[in-house]
């Protein structure tokens, strides 16, 4: 291997390196601005400048290939001199505002001035000033501020996948701007806050707040999709600041999407539950934790001694930690009922056979060859992973998609196939049929495939998934709530074994996994979220819960809930609980309990509080063992989380891998031809995921969120129902109406409207992916 | 030998009491230095640290903009600053509070002050009566610069030329 010398200290090096690269692996710091090691390199900051042996002049380390005995200076008279000349320059046009910037204190640009730069100016001139720029809620500009470093612009093409800024101009004129004056929209964009050296893009939520050194970085696990992105929360006199990516590779590599980063503003709503509360006939009381909790424990005795245990239903937000969702399926269970489940959001809730996972490391995501995503609306569900798939395509792979909407993934889509949601199933079969006329053995469901329709995408996937080397079939958010998942799950694991894919599910939710491993899921006499809700229970424990957004069908659980004669609702949120609810118990939220998150990965990340409960509320996994002890049940006395951990879940890793588990329920798909009519597309917005996100205004303030709030429907479909785009339109699904504003999206399939579920507008409507009409106004 | 006469000579002659009271005589009839506080003032330096002052720039608006270096470089953790962005897009603080019994006058707040906002004036002769008088809030702060602006500018232009 090459040897290179750089401060007399000698290294080797892969081939390909950089001396940027030679000098980390020696723990050399050379100074840099425009050099990030997951951008691509530009070196036009020229702060990396070292003298070379035998270089006439000096050479920027970043973009320099270290060759076989180079000798590097880094702290020599010529590379010193060049480094403060830089420094210099790019001092001239920065203001010295630092006093009120809020990069100072973290400023790359401070630091290195400090540290390589002269003691004082020589400059008098005028400074250039820069007109501000408007980036939307989220990313607050100073372009007065930038040096040019171009990261922003890079991460746009290169890691977001669109390129929302640029730098048009020339020399002094040089500027970084969105183009014709948009604002920035992507689901990644706050990341530009940390690859800004300096104080040009910094978080608007977070302007001005607070100084960097006042906060204590408390770690912390993104509770939102199923990535489990780790961040450290930024904390000052128990409040929360901000969040901002933690490295790990494995994970989340150095991002955070902007759900992970903006999500603690929620932490301070106004509807935060702070006092335990009874209602005592139409009337609220503020109660103290005692007579709450008595009053929960004495209704639900009295429910199961005269309905019987099975009346009860116990439902749980998949975005609950491991303990408090191990301590509800225990509490559950010792009250003899089998009715739990986190899958509210879902049609079909069959009892599982392991917890569904997806099937394969996330960081093996970059270096797949074929993938297939079915009905997965990726950017929106899990960012991060978008973006690895981004990398994959950029390596050369082929990105299948089989969905409802042809939504750009910002990347190469080789083959797709868009259809209706209730056609995905027969779109399934018919790359499954191609797999078989191709050769391949696609197992148990070959019998159900005589009526497949095989058409030249399907070929064209077929094909696609039969070469290369590492392939992955993942089932996306929808495929999971459609009411014929069993039938896509069959024909995905089919297409996957045919084609030696791996096979697995693109966990949309903080802690499915988790609680699936912890039994959070009906026993075989148990009824599924989508049965308890159709036979309505006596009473309900709702844990973490937004009944009216977070279920499949708002129509038929708003009469399961009216009818209930108990229903306890463990939130941290009030929400529209009072409407429903018997009994609020306020429970800690994100960020103010300890506990556990098994990723989708079945990776366990256990995490501490960073601040204290707000008000007199108490961590979840706290409430539900009084209620456990006061209920009489045994085995309720734990002193610590982790107690409760190590009695829910395997003592190692390998017994927690052995409960992952992808197999498809037993049975033959059926691909009965698709229903006339038109079809919603009802997935969870991004920013409507969970009740954190639903309550940070920063998140619903962007166009993302905006999006989610219009009805889109496809041009001809427009035309064909004499409708007008941009008009209200009422929309009819069942006994439900609304009124929303129609949009023209001609990504969608024709027969498919996308009407986002779990949204305050469309909980008035019925199931997500259930025949729907549209009306004139 | 001829330091033993000379010894000897000054005992007789009390030469080191006269001398004493030489220096007794000298104040005795001197200049006095005794003040009669508080009719009378010592003089002050214009580098007097007393009484802490928020000042304002001649159009009223305040100087302060809530860069915390005073709050970080305080030893004796006597001031808390919370701050936000106000309606007009300037960094401002919502809560300047300097607790005196804390404050042990170093002056250091004033050094770190970027835009000479936080400043120490002459004033030393205030008192609190409750507990919690001497915990001066943004506006206390802000009266007490209003009030003795003048003197304050005065100073720092005497102290300018040494800076």
């Amino acid at each position: 291997m090459p040897v290179i010398t750089i401060d007399d200290k000698q290294v080797e090096i892969a081939a390909g390196a950089t001396v940027m690269d030679a000098a980390r692996d020696l723990g050399i710091y050379i100074p840099h601005f425009c050099y990030h090691e997951k951008l691509s390199i530009s070196a036009n900051c020229r702060m990396c400048l070292v003298e070379v042996e035998k270089a006439p002049k000096p050479l920027p380390a970043c973009a320099t290939p270290a060759a076989d005995g180079m000798v590097v200076r880094t702290r020599s008279g010529k590379a010193i001199t060049a480094q403060k000349g830089v420094m210099e320059f790019l001092l001239i046009n920065h203001p010295l505002d630092c006093p009120i910037c809020d990069q100072g204190g973290e400023c790359m640009l401070q630091d290195i001035a400090v540290g390589y730069g002269g003691s004082a100016s020589r400059y008098q001139e005028a400074k250039r000033v820069v007109k501000e720029k408007d980036l939307g809620p989220l990313v607050a500009t100073d372009m007065t501020r930038c040096i040019h470093c171009s990261r922003c612009v890079r991460f746009g093409q290169e890691v977001a996948g669109i390129m929302e800024l640029g730098m048009p101009g020339r020399g002094e004129h040089m500027e970084v701007m969105p183009f014709l004056e948009r604002q920035v929209g992507s689901e990644l964009s706050g990341n530009v806050i940390e690859l800004c050296p300096v104080g040009a893009l910094t978080s608007k939520p977070f302007r001005y707040a607070a100084r960097s050194w006042e906060l204590s970085r408390r770690r912390g696990i993104s509770p939102h999709d199923g990535l489990g992105a780790n961040m450290a929360l930024h904390v000052k006199d128990n409040r929360v600041f901000r969040a901002v990516p933690l490295d790990n590779e494995a994970i989340n590599e150095c991002w955070l999407a902007d759900r992970d980063r903006y999500a603690y503003q929620a932490l301070g709503a106004e509807d935060r539950a702070t006092r335990p509360m009874v209602r005592d006939a139409d009337r609220w009381h503020e109660v103290d934790w005692q007579k709450a909790l008595a009053q929960a424990a004495g209704a639900l005795k009295v429910i199961r001694e005269t309905h019987g245990a099975e009346a009860i239903g116990f439902l749980a937000s998949p975005h609950q930690t491991v303990e408090e969702l191990a301590l509800m399926a225990q509490l559950a269970r010792g009250l003899g009922c089998e009715n739990i489940d986190h899958r509210l959001d879902q049609a079909d809730c069959p009892p599982d056979v392991g917890a569904p996972w997806l099937g394969m490391a996330i960081a093996d995501l970059d270096s797949l060859d074929r993938v297939l995503l079915v009905g997965a609306t990726v950017r929106m569900e899990q960012p991060l992973i978008a973006q690895r798939l981004r990398q994959a395509v950029k390596r050369g792979a082929q990105l299948n998609v089989v969905h409802a909407a042809d939504d750009d993934l910002l990347t190469r889509v080789a083959n797709k196939i868009i259809v209706k949601p209730s056609a995905l199933a027969a779109a399934l079969a018919g790359i499954a049929k191609a797999l078989q006329e191709a050769g391949k053995d696609v197992g148990s469901v070959s019998a159900a495939l005589s009526g497949a329709v095989v058409t030249d995408a399907a070929r064209a996937i077929a094909a696609s998934l039969a070469s290369g080397e590492r392939k992955a079939v993942l089932l996306g958010g929808m495929a999971r709530q459609h009411p014929a998942r069993a039938d896509l799950h069959r024909l995905a694991q089919a297409i996957a074994l045919a084609t030696g894919a791996h096979f697995g599910f693109l966990v949309d939710s903080a802690n499915a996994v988790g609680a699936s491993v912890v039994g959070c899921t009906p026993g075989a006499a148990g009824l599924g979220a989508a049965a308890m809700v159709a036979q309505p229970r006596k009473a309900y424990v709702l844990l973490g819960i937004e009944p009216y957004l977070d279920s499949y069908d708002p129509m038929v659980l708003r009469k399961a809930m009216e009818s209930a004669e108990l229903v306890i609702a463990l939130t941290a949120f009030k929400g529209a609980a009072p409407n429903y609810a018997h009994v609020i118990l306020p429970v800690a939220a994100f960020a103010e309990t300890e506990g556990a998150y098994v990723n989708m990965e079945g990776r366990l990340q256990t995490f501490k509080a960073a601040v204290k409960p707000l008000g007199e509320a108490r961590p979840g996994w706290k409430v539900l063992r009084v209620l456990g002890n006061l209920l009489g049940l045994s085995d309720f006395d734990y002193t610590g989380v982790e107690d409760v951990r190590a009695a829910a879940l395997p003592a190692d890793e390998a017994g927690l891998r052995a409960r992952l588990d992808n197999t498809a329920p037993q049975g033959e798909p059926s691909i009965a031809a698709s229903s006339a009519g038109l079809e919603r597309l009802g997935e969870t917005p991004i920013y409507q995921a969970d009740s954190l996100v639903r309550r940070a205004p920063a998140l619903q303030a962007t166009p993302l969120s905006e999006h989610a709030k219009v009805c889109w429907a496809h041009g001809a479909l427009i035309r064909k129902l004499g409708l007008q785009e941009g008009k209200p339109v009422k929309i009819r699904q069942d006994a439900g109406e609304s009124i929303m504003k129609l949009g023209r999206d001609d990504r969608l399939a024709e027969d498919a409207v996308r009407i986002a579920g779990a949204h305050a507008l469309t909980s008035k409507l019925g199931s997500r992916y259930g025949a729907v009409q549209l009306e004139k106004m | 030998m001829f330091n033993r006469i000379k010894h000897f000579i000054d005992t007789f002659l009390l030469t080191e009491l006269w001398k004493g009271m030489s220096v007794t005589g000298r104040y005795l009839f001197g200049r006095k230095f005794t003040i009669r506080y508080p009719e009378e003032k010592t003089p002050q330096s214009p580098r007097f640290r007393g009484l802490h002052a928020q000042r304002r720039y001649a159009n009223g608006e305040e100087r302060c903009i809530a860069c915390k270096l005073c709050e970080a470089v305080c030893p004796a953790l006597a001031i808390t600053i919370e701050s936000e962005q106000r309606d007009d897009g300037t960094r401002r603080t919502t809560r300047y509070d300097i607790d005196l019994t804390k404050c042990i006058f170093c002056g250091f707040c004033e050094e770190a002050c970027p835009v000479d906002a936080i400043v120490e004036t002459r004033i030393f002769e205030y008192h609190g009566e409750k507990k919690g008088d001497l915990y001066y809030t943004k506006d206390m702060l802000l009266a007490v610069g209003d009030k003795h602006e003048e003197q304050i500018a005065r100073d720092k232009a005497a102290d300018a030329k040494y800076r």
